[in-house]
């Protein structure tokens, strides 16, 4: 029998296209190359002068061992950034993942002017940092607040709140500026993770009896933990390590009373030209994330599994 | 348990009719199975009854009670099981039955006293700690049946449960169902495409295609007397044959059907029956064990796209050899006639009797 087309010609030679391994190792050495000059390098080099006594601006420095790290823990402005670091981190995420589960809610209902609320929706993510603190600058500023107007009007005000004057008010204004900048980009991530929830589960769950509280908890959340749990990591990473809105917004004051690790490493080891302990400030922030980053990593293998 | 009723109900998706007028009765107590091709409108017309859709026009009650779009799901008292099963990955089997009884806010110790209940009947106690994904298909079929019965509900909808099963597996959980369906007397709603399955649980039968139910009756009265042609050829393997005005047996207009299985060789008949015979031109025999199939062309009647389709079975000894013309006969009580215009079965014209090709 002849068969109406001849049989297929192969390519003569091997092409580089070929060669998976060598592919392999070409594709990856730009990321490896990135990771150790611009992480790797970077992070020794903290390390070493954590153990250091260099200044900014002088070439002679000498080792001193574990004395940075000692004057920082003896230090009450360190520990008051610290516990901050760790008060607007968690408050941060809780408040997110609630915010974004909600928003995604809405968002996965068909409604009129859906694009146009999605669209807003990203632009806190999209607009510049500096320019949006600003901004809230002067939404909490202490003459003009637009929120303490707004309370007023509401008639749930009756003094007057300084927002940016006081450390309890300084932290919930942090608070509010991070929350409003991470929660969009953890809306997108929850939405995503919506879609992978299996529709006949859920409508099993609402023959079942079911109502929207026992089904979003006991059945949807389930389904959202390892896309939530991404959301919350990089959250958590995203606000330890951000120094721009502390530093614009209160400027660690009134009194140091609402820096945080980053902040109070800038103000020590850059403008207060004590490197040494600025980079033993910032090396308090790594066993922290590690923790968080190892926890999480944990949880979202267990549920991936499916076990609770 | 109650009693379903739907009148005249419509579901449309963007203009494509997917139930289009429906009307079905189902006793309380009764398994009903909806049998039709695939896209028919099966599922679309049990979500609407579970309220998981709205109906665009029509009305369904339960128990004398009209399910109104304001009675939700939740309220309806009905049980739904899924062709996948739908089973909560997050949840052991206990907690996957428990769910419903939670859902109602039961004691405790009901609850576990249902679930107890349930599983015994259906012998899954050993799996109460199993996580759904260490189970079998067969296994999880049957935990989504507690589920779904825990619940006591008063009517139960299933969608092609069996489909996700082997062919043997499948056979006994035909019987596990059958037997808990008539223990427990729930009335029942069936989907599937597999008309094997159909015939075997159902009391009574839905014939459905392109949104509407063509034939509602017991397997008896839909196999033996279909209501028009897509029934008599939907039903039945290998369908029935169909032929066109053969003047001798009908006006023009008319088809005549029988059944493979009742078009045997004229020497099968006693001699003094009144049957109706064919010059039958065998092409192929295809050996099956249990049967034959003979595929083939009456003189009166040529058309190679459909063969004439006649099954033998066993027991019948006779040698039938291809490619030979043989005389095959129809008890002529087995003939069906239909108006080829409407598709509808018509009754018998009384003079058209005696041999088709004489
Ligand atoms: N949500 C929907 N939107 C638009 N069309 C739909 C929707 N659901 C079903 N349909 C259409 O309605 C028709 C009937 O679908 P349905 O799922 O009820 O078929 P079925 O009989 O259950 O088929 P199968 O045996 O393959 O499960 C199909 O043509 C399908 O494309
Ligand atoms: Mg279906």
């Amino acid at each position: 029998m002849r068969l109406p087309f001849g049989p297929i010609e192969l390519p003569p030679r091997e092409t580089f296209a070929d060669r998976e391994s060598l592919l392999a190792k070409v594709m990856l050495a730009p990321a490896v190359l990135y990771v150790a000059v611009l992480v790797g390098i970077p992070f020794v080099l903290a390390i070493l002068l954590s153990f250091s006594n260099a200044r900014a601006g002088s070439l002679s420095f000498s080792w001193v061992g574990l004395s940075n790290y000692a004057a920082v823990l003896s230090d009450p402005t360190f520990r008051r950034a610290l516990l901050n670091t760790v008060i607007v981190t968690v408050a941060v995420q809780v408040l997110v993942v609630i915010l974004a589960t909600a928003a995604a809610m809405v968002f996965r209902a068909a409604f009129v002017g859906k694009r146009i609320m999605r669209f807003f929706l990203l632009l806190p993510w999209a607009v510049p940092i500096t320019l949006a603190v600003m901004a809230w600058t002067w939404i909490f500023d202490s003459t003009f607040s637009v929120v303490n107007w707004t309370l007023k009007v509401a008639g749930l005000l009756h003094g007057w709140l300084y927002w940016l004057g006081s450390p309890t008010l300084g932290l919930i204004a942090i608070i509010i500026v991070q929350v409003w900048r991470l929660f969009p980009f953890a809306t997108v991530i929850v939405l995503a993770g919506m879609t992978s929830i299996p529709q006949d589960v859920v409508e099993a769950a609402i023959m079942d009896g079911a109502g929207f509280w026992r089904r979003l908890f006991q059945i949807e959340l389930p389904f959202l933990l390892p896309v939530v749990t991404v959301a919350v990591l990089f959250g958590i990473v995203y606000t330890a390590t951000n120094m721009s809105v502390v530093y614009l917004l209160t400027g660690g004051g009134p009194a140091d009373s609402t820096h945080v690790l980053p902040t109070l490493a800038f103000q020590r080891g850059i403008e207060g030209l004590d490197l040494g302990q600025g980079a033993a400030i910032a090396l308090f922030l790594l066993p922290f994330l590690l923790v968080a980053a190892i926890g999480m990593l944990r949880i979202a293998r267990r549920s991936e599994m499916g076990s609770p | 348990m109650a009693a379903v009723e739907i009148r005249d109900l419509h579901k449309h998706f963007e203009g494509h009719r997917a139930v289009d007028g429906v009307d079905l009765s189902v006793e309380d107590g009764e398994f009903v199975v909806l049998l039709g091709p695939s896209g028919c409108g099966k599922t679309t017309l049990l979500r609407t009854i579970a309220g998981l859709e709205e109906p665009t026009s029509g009305e369904i009650r339960l128990g004398g009670r009209v399910l109104s779009r304001d009675v939700p799901p939740r309220a309806r008292k009905i049980a739904m099981m899924f062709q996948s099963y739908a089973l909560y990955p997050h949840r052991t089997v206990f907690g996957n039955i428990a769910f419903p009884l939670k859902a109602l806010h039961t004691p405790r110790d009901e609850i576990e006293e249902k679930v107890r209940w349930a599983v015994r009947m259906f012998d899954i106690e050993r799996y109460l700690d199993r996580y759904p994904r260490h189970l079998s298909g067969g296994e999880r079929q049957r935990v989504a049946l507690c589920r779904a019965v825990v619940r006591e509900p008063q009517a139960f909808l299933l969608d092609e449960p069996l489909s996700n099963l082997d062919a043997k597996q499948r056979t006994t959980a035909r019987d596990e169902l059958k037997r808990f369906q008539e223990d427990v007397g729930i009335t029942t709603v069936y989907v599937t495409h597999d008309q094997v399955e159909a015939m075997g649980l159902g009391d009574r039968i839905a014939v459905m295609n392109a949104g509407k139910v063509h034939q509602f009756g017991t397997p008896a009265e839909v196999y033996e007397h279909p209501a028009d042609i897509f029934v008599a050829t939907f039903i039945g393997l290998p369908p029935m044959n169909l032929l066109e005005s053969i003047e001798a047996l009908a006006p023009a207009g008319m088809l005549v059907g029988f059944r493979p299985e009742h078009f045997l060789p004229r020497s099968a008949f006693g001699e003094d029956e009144d049957v109706t015979t064919f010059r039958y031109h065998v092409r192929r025999v295809e050996y099956l064990g249990s049967e034959r199939y003979l595929y083939g062309s009456l003189d009166a009647h040529e058309d190679p796209e459909k063969p004439i389709i006649a099954r033998l079975p066993a027991m019948l000894r006779l040698e039938v050899e291809a490619d030979r013309t043989h005389e095959f006969a129809v008890h002529s009580g087995q003939l069906r006639y239909f108006d080829e215009e409407s598709g509808q079965r018509r009754d018998p014209p009384g003079a058209a009797r005696g041999r088709a090709d004489a």
